[in-house]
């Protein structure tokens, strides 16, 4: 029994947290969110080049043929540092691939290892709907139609993974950039580290990839697991950022961290959070190990995590008083991330009736 | 990270379910007929009648039971696996075997004589413990000294072979059911307070104690103020150095918040929240169908698996030999608050039913849950109660500044 990391997976949160710090310092973080599509692509190649987009990619296509567990270790460092781009989108359709047919495994992979080929996910429609089962774009003679709301970095994203219905019922499709009929219209985000768009297909060509739920629903587990851990760095991010503040800050003649009121709330929140942590390390692991835990843990994790970044921002911002409101101060970054991870792919609420049904309560 | 039940576990649990097979009849289950389920989900009462003793040496002696007490004083002497230990756990519960004990001497005194205690004082006193046949009460607190323990004053003087106590202990739970006291008593007043204190065992026969019982806010009385009046207790009766006391004391504080600190008091809760809001109908519907019901208890299990997981995270770590650090420092404080929560649903899936005192037909699971809620008031107080729990994550964990003291 072996409940913690590896060397090498230790080793590699490090180094991509040594990268984080020199590469995307808070500044560098604004100049992207002011960008007019949220994506950097020298940032992204350097992640790229550190394995960070082929991650979960098969050896042989080209891949590290690693796990989630690894990729969540990156999440939670992307979230640490707020890192923008389009990470997650990227590796949902990772997963929704490498649980597809072997010639869009051949055709996409290679270039998603090397980080050269992005892609994303188009699964949300209306409001809150995220089950594959119950989607409304409809695939017809290879030709999709139909709205995705909520679609990460469509518009510099390859390829798009849509989720849609056919005479067999749900499946996935895959569209190619430029495709005909396909309309993207960017939206704005309260996080602008992470863009989403709205996407309409009319009789846009795609290609079907794979049949069933199965390919959607993993590629949905992953992208919760990794919402957990990036509410989880950002979380941990908050609380360092308070903590140091609180030795700092003085006020009636002391540094405000030796007051109780604010030493118990800073223990507060490291008490809920430092728990946590195991969370979603054994959501991620039972994606790979411990296949009838997967995919209610996915849920717990995210619904739990993004909850107490929540609550862990709120403090923050509170316990930095009036400088914690300001623009210039970092903090807002982490709670527009909150924000994101809170909503995108399903409120906590949601998947907590999800775990409770999937419970068989 | 590795999870896995491999062929080595399984085999494992085919072995102990055999064990408990050859060890524990139908006839020692029926000897003692257990609560139901569900309400053995919210804690069950421990044997230590002779069969019960008989089945925990021999578990201690397969190295399924106290397994980190070395066989020499009547453990189970493995290294620690987490697996292994919640395989035993299963496996126990589900044959309606005996657990290991859990209360004060087992789960505090002994891992203080494991760490300071002499070879006799560890020859005397572990294995009995263990197995339930010496109790023990902790003399700790004091009227004037609780979350300011070390401010005690029961004072401890030599005199030839004896020390010579007095003074007064005060919220002493199990006192009067207790064989032996381990008590921090000021020997050296002319000390700064720390280094005044001197760890001793004393005997809760000898001539001068005087227990007298308290009432609780439950209406039992578990706790007592115990009244030391030239109490006469044999010199080599000390645990580590004289004036010391204070710091073999830190042993046994580690090992309550670990105690008090566990997940398994919050997971039972919780199984059996989940059983009664299956079972109860509220309005004409099962409970368990109500939507905020089911949110609050998927939230609470998120907190309940992060508290367990956390446990693993932690035995992982002092397998290698690191401390959990931050980890470690909120677990007490972490799941006694769960417990509390979880119980507090719990009361709410009850309905009006909760209402009820225990004893009445209608009151859930005949009374125990109200009693589980009322008890995790004192989890949390006991063993430092929560703001100071706050200051050591704060000033241990966080780094922040030291509360003023005189
Ligand atoms: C059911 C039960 C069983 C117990 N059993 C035993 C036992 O067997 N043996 C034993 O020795 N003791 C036992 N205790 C005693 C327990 O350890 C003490 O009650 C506890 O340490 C608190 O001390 P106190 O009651 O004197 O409260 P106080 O120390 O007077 O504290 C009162 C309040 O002030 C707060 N406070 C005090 N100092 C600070 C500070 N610096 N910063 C912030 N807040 C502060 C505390 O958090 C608390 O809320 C038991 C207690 C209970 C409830």
């Amino acid at each position: 029994m072996d409940f913690g990391l590896s060397e090498e997976q230790t080793l590699l949160q490090d180094t991509v947290k040594r990268f984080a710090q020199a590469e995307c310092p808070s500044t560098r973080v604004r100049q992207v969110m002011e960008s007019d599509d949220g994506h950097d692509p020298a940032l992204w190649q350097g992640l790229a080049e550190l394995g960070v987009a082929g991650m979960t990619v098969p050896t042989e296509h080209g891949g590290a043929g690693l796990e989630l567990l690894d990729l969540a270790l990156i999440a939670d460092v992307l979230g640490w540092a707020a890192t923008p781009g389009p990470f997650l989108g990227n590796a949902m359709a990772t997963t929704a691939l490498c649980a597809s047919d072997s010639d869009a495994q051949n055709q996409w992979l290679p270039g998603v290892a090397t980080g050269e080929t992005l892609l994303t996910v188009a699964f949300g429609e209306g409001i809150g709907e995220w089950d594959a089962g119950a989607v409304e774009t409809k695939a017809t003679g290879g030709k999709l139609s139909g709205v995705k709301s909520l679609v990460p970095y469509a518009g510099v994203s390859d390829a798009l993974i849509v989720s849609a219905m056919d005479g067999d019922g749900p499946g996935l499709w895959a569209v190619e950039r430029g495709a005909s009929g396909m309309q993207i219209s960017a939206l704005t985000g309260n996080d602008q580290t992470r863009r989403v768009s709205r996407v309409h297909f009319d009789g846009t060509p795609a290609t079907k990839i794979a049949a069933g739920r199965t390919a959607a629903d993993r590629a949905r587990d992953v992208g919760l697991v990794l919402l957990a851990a990036d509410a989880s760095g950002g979380a941990h991010r908050c609380l360092e950022m308070t903590t140091d503040y609180a030795l700092t800050r003085e006020q009636f003649g002391q540094i405000i961290g030796a007051f109780q009121g604010v030493k118990h709330q800073l223990a507060n929140l490291a008490c809920d959070l430092e728990p946590a942590v195991s969370l979603w390390w054994y959501a991620a692991h039972a994606f790979d190990h411990i296949n009838d835990k997967s995919e209610r843990h996915a849920a717990l994790s995210k619904a739990h995590l993004t909850d107490l970044y929540d609550t862990t921002v709120r403090y923050a911002i509170e316990l930095h008083g009036g400088i914690g409101f300001t623009w210039e101060y970092d903090l807002h970054l982490w709670f527009r991330r909150a924000m994101f991870d809170r909503a995108f792919l399903g409120e906590s609420s949601y998947h907590r009736r999800r775990a409770a049904d999937l419970a068989g309560w | 990270m590795n999870l896995k039940y491999s062929k080595d576990y399984q085999r494992f649990r085919e072995e102990v379910r055999q064990f408990i097979k050859d060890h524990w009849t139908e006839e020692d289950v029926a000897a003692n007929p257990q609560l139901s389920e569900m309400a053995q989900g919210l804690g069950s009462s421990p044997r230590t009648d002779e069969r019960a003793t008989a089945f925990r040496r021999a578990a201690a002696e397969r190295g399924y039971m106290y397994r980190h007490v070395p066989r020499a004083y009547g453990g189970g002497e493995q290294a620690p696996d987490p697996l292994k230990a919640t395989i035993l756990v299963e496996e126990l519960k589900a044959a309606k075997a005996p657990v290991e004990l859990m209360s004060q001497g087992p789960a505090m005194l002994v891992p203080t004589l494991l760490a300071h205690g002499t070879e006799e004082q560890k020859k005397q006193y572990v294995e009995s413990t263990l197995l339930g046949h010496v109790r023990w009460c902790q003399g700790y607190s004091e009227p004037g000294a609780g979350s300011d323990l070390a401010s005690l004053r029961t004072s401890g003087v030599l005199e030839g072979d004896h020390w010579v106590v007095n003074g007064q202990k005060i919220w002493t739970s199990n006192a009067r059911e207790a064989d032996m006291m381990f008590a921090l008593i000021r020997t050296e007043p002319d000390e700064p307070k720390h280094d005044g204190i001197s760890y001793l065992l004393i005997d809760m026969k000898t001539q001068g104690i005087d227990v007298r019982p308290l009432r609780q806010m439950d209406g039992d009385a578990h706790f007592n103020e115990v009244f030391l009046d030239n109490v006469r207790v044999p010199r080599d009766s000390v645990v580590g150095e004289r004036g010391q006391g204070w710091y073999v004391s830190r042993s046994t504080l580690k090992a309550e918040r670990a105690l008090i600190g566990n997940a398994s008091m919050a997971r039972r809760t919780f199984d059996g929240a989940v059983a009664l809001a299956q079972m109860t109908q509220v309005r004409g519907r099962p409970a368990i169908e109500d939507p905020v019901i089911r949110d609050r208890l998927t939230d609470l299990e998120s907190r309940v698996l992060a508290a367990e997981y956390n446990g693993f995270r932690l035995l992982t770590e002092s397998a290698k030999g690191h401390d959990g650090g931050l980890a470690g420092l909120v677990t007490k404080l972490h799941t006694s608050t769960l417990a509390h929560d979880v119980s507090k649903l719990a009361m709410n899936i009850s309905s009006d039913a909760a209402m009820l005192a225990p004893g009445e037909e209608h009151a859930p699971f005949a009374g125990m849950l109200v009693q589980s809620y009322i008890m995790y008031y004192a989890l949390a107080i006991g063993g430092g109660a929560p703001n100071i729990q706050r200051n050591v994550i704060g000033e241990r964990g966080l780094g922040l500044p030291r509360d003023p003291r005189r």
